[in-house]
């Protein structure tokens, strides 16, 4: 899939015909790689999951939708614990990675495995090299060549070699919104997560950047788990084999992509695809 | 124009001439002291004043070489005691602090920095000269460090605070302890804010006299080491400007014209250094 005058109508034809091969349950043919049993989570008094359970297929993009304030953010960044920076918040139930238990495991390896890119591209005040070796060097990696080609590596996975292979040691705020959002994709592919997870990764860029990180996405499932909250249904359509519809903090429907956006089994769901509210 | 557009016009004329005119005159003092500083003590700044021992009275020129080294000595014990109490304390109070527990500490360290500074130099004098039996550079720097340690608490607390949420989740979701993520990322985007205020704290302290007068005391020779009296510009410039001889007055105004001086020069230097840093890692 090329950069095209309009990548919406070009990406969404060509994912019909993908998502039609695909079997009917969303984890059928696949392993599980994260599981959420009956998860509740609550900010203080407030409660904001209600009891969700859901199955992550290994190597396959799971889209979560849903209005603001749904709870789908909230669900995310409970998979790799990023709630714990919060006061108050405390999540009850399970959150099973590869069958461990996420929430009683050492919470810095569990982000090791488990990475998160964020809404607003977040690099660090430091050179493009530096950021992408950030999480190699808290890892203990060390060692220039190592590194080096680990960096390598990373940029090339995340699209953004060719683009900056020169300027490595300028600062990373040089680069665009895109180019940034990609430098962030980077730095989290370079520890090897085995689960990507991505908080609305687009909604500050154009459509051209925004097809770019979509092209990626395809790329990176051969290798790695990914999960992404988006408000764009057309991008939840486009990028995700599965797709959970989110409101008031439950699970209305999970299922394939195509079902889902085809013939949703629950009204409040077709109501939301359809724009009828949201 | 009916009277009450007239009335308002007026008011609306006279408050601004007065807040200008203010202005005026808060910006004219700096430069009235400024100059009057020159004009008094231009004449006798000189290189024995940078290089000699003061002269007894009656003896034309000496200078004050003790004194500059000596403040040095002073506001080096105070940066080694009060920075990094003050800049751990702030990244404590910005990072970690519960809602109530930062406050109150905010608010004592706001109570801490209006003692008076005589009180600071009493604290050091019970606490350091009255166990050790004999006045020295060690109390006259730990008064001084005492006192940088509300402002370098409140200035790291508060660029800390002005560093984005989302650098620290980075940080965090790639693995990070939190503390490694605050000694690698935070710090690093606060670090010109943080200095600069350093900065400003030692400028700040450096003009102070009241806690040496009976913690460093003063010295008219060199002091070697850390544990004997010292002198210090400050005191120095107290000492001379009281006496009565003419020639002492003149060493004082070209003493506190060279501590104006060396302020200003740390100061343009260290931003100028910082600045150079950070477009490195910053681009």
């Amino acid at each position: 899939m090329g950069v095209t005058m309009d990548p919406l109508l070009e990406t969404s034809a060509a994912d019909k015909a993908r998502v039609e091969k695909l079997p009917t349950t969303p984890s059928a043919g696949s392993d599980v790689k994260l599981r959420a049993i009956n998860l509740n989570f609550y900010y203080g008094k407030m409660q904001a999951l209600y009891d969700i359970s859901l199955d992550i297929a290994t190597n396959r993009v799971t889209a979560l939708i849903g209005p603001s304030g749904c709870g789908k953010s909230t669900f995310l960044r409970t998979m790799n614990r990023m709630h714990e920076m919060v006061r108050h918040a405390r999540a009850e139930g399970q959150i099973l990675l590869d069958n461990e238990d996420a929430l009683a495991m050492e919470v810095s390896e569990l982000r090791r495995r488990v990475g998160m890119v964020f809404q607003k591209s977040n690099p660090f005040p430091k050179s493009i090299f530096d950021n992408v070796a950030y999480g190699l060097r808290i890892n203990g990696l060390r060692g220039k060549g190592t590194l080096k080609e680990a960096v390598e590596r990373s940029l090339v996975r995340a699209a953004l070699w060719d683009e900056i292979k020169d300027k490595l040691n300028k600062s990373a705020y040089a680069l665009s919104g895109g180019q940034q959002q990609r430098l962030c994709i980077a730095r989290a592919l370079a520890i090897d997560p085995e689960v990507l997870l991505l908080d609305e990764p687009c909604s500050a860029l154009d459509p051209i950047a925004t097809a770019k990180i979509e092209e990626l996405l395809f790329e990176l499932k051969n290798s790695c788990t990914i999960v992404i909250v988006t408000h764009n249904m057309q991008q939840a359509a486009r990028v995700a084999d599965s797709t959970g519809f989110f409101l008031l903090g439950k699970l209305i429907e999970f299922n394939e992509t195509g079902i889902i956006f085809r013939t949703p089994a629950k009204k409040e769901t077709e109501d939301y695809i359809t724009g009828r509210f949201g | 124009m009916n009277l009450r557009t007239v009335w308002r016009n007026a008011v609306n004329a006279v408050m601004l001439s007065l807040t200008g005119l203010c202005t005026l005159v808060a910006v004219s003092v700096l430069f009235l002291i400024l100059g009057y500083l020159l004009w008094n003590g231009a004449g006798s700044v000189n290189w024995a004043f940078f290089t000699q021992l003061p002269k007894p009275v009656g003896e034309k020129g000496g200078g004050m070489a003790n004194a500059i080294v000596g403040s040095g000595k002073l506001l080096l014990i105070a940066c080694l005691t009060g920075v990094p109490i003050g800049f751990m304390g702030g990244v404590y109070l910005s990072e970690f602090g519960g809602k109530t527990f930062s406050f109150m500490v905010r608010y004592m360290t706001d109570l801490l920095n209006g003692v008076p500074s005589i009180v600071m130099g009493i604290f050091a004098y019970t606490m350091v000269v009255l166990p050790m039996k004999h006045f020295s550079a060690l109390a006259g720097g730990l008064a001084l460090g005492v006192m940088m340690i509300p402002i370098a608490v409140r200035s790291t607390e508060e660029f800390l605070g002005t560093v984005p949420m989302s650098l620290r989740e980075g940080a965090l979701a790639l693995g990070a302890t939190r503390w490694r993520a605050i000694a690698t990322v935070v710090v690093p985007a606060a670090i010109r804010g943080i200095l600069t205020g350093v900065i400003l704290d030692i400028a700040r302290v450096a003009g102070e006299t009241a806690p040496l007068l009976f913690t460093a005391f003063n010295n008219r020779f060199w002091s070697s080491g850390f544990d004997q009296p010292t002198a210090s510009l400050p005191v120095m410039i107290y000492t001379y400007a009281v006496a009565p001889y003419d020639d002492w007055h003149r060493q004082a105004w070209a003493a506190g014209l060279v501590l104006l001086g060396l302020v200003l020069v740390t100061n343009i230097v260290a931003r100028v250094v910082l600045a150079r840093k950070i477009s490195i890692a910053a681009g």
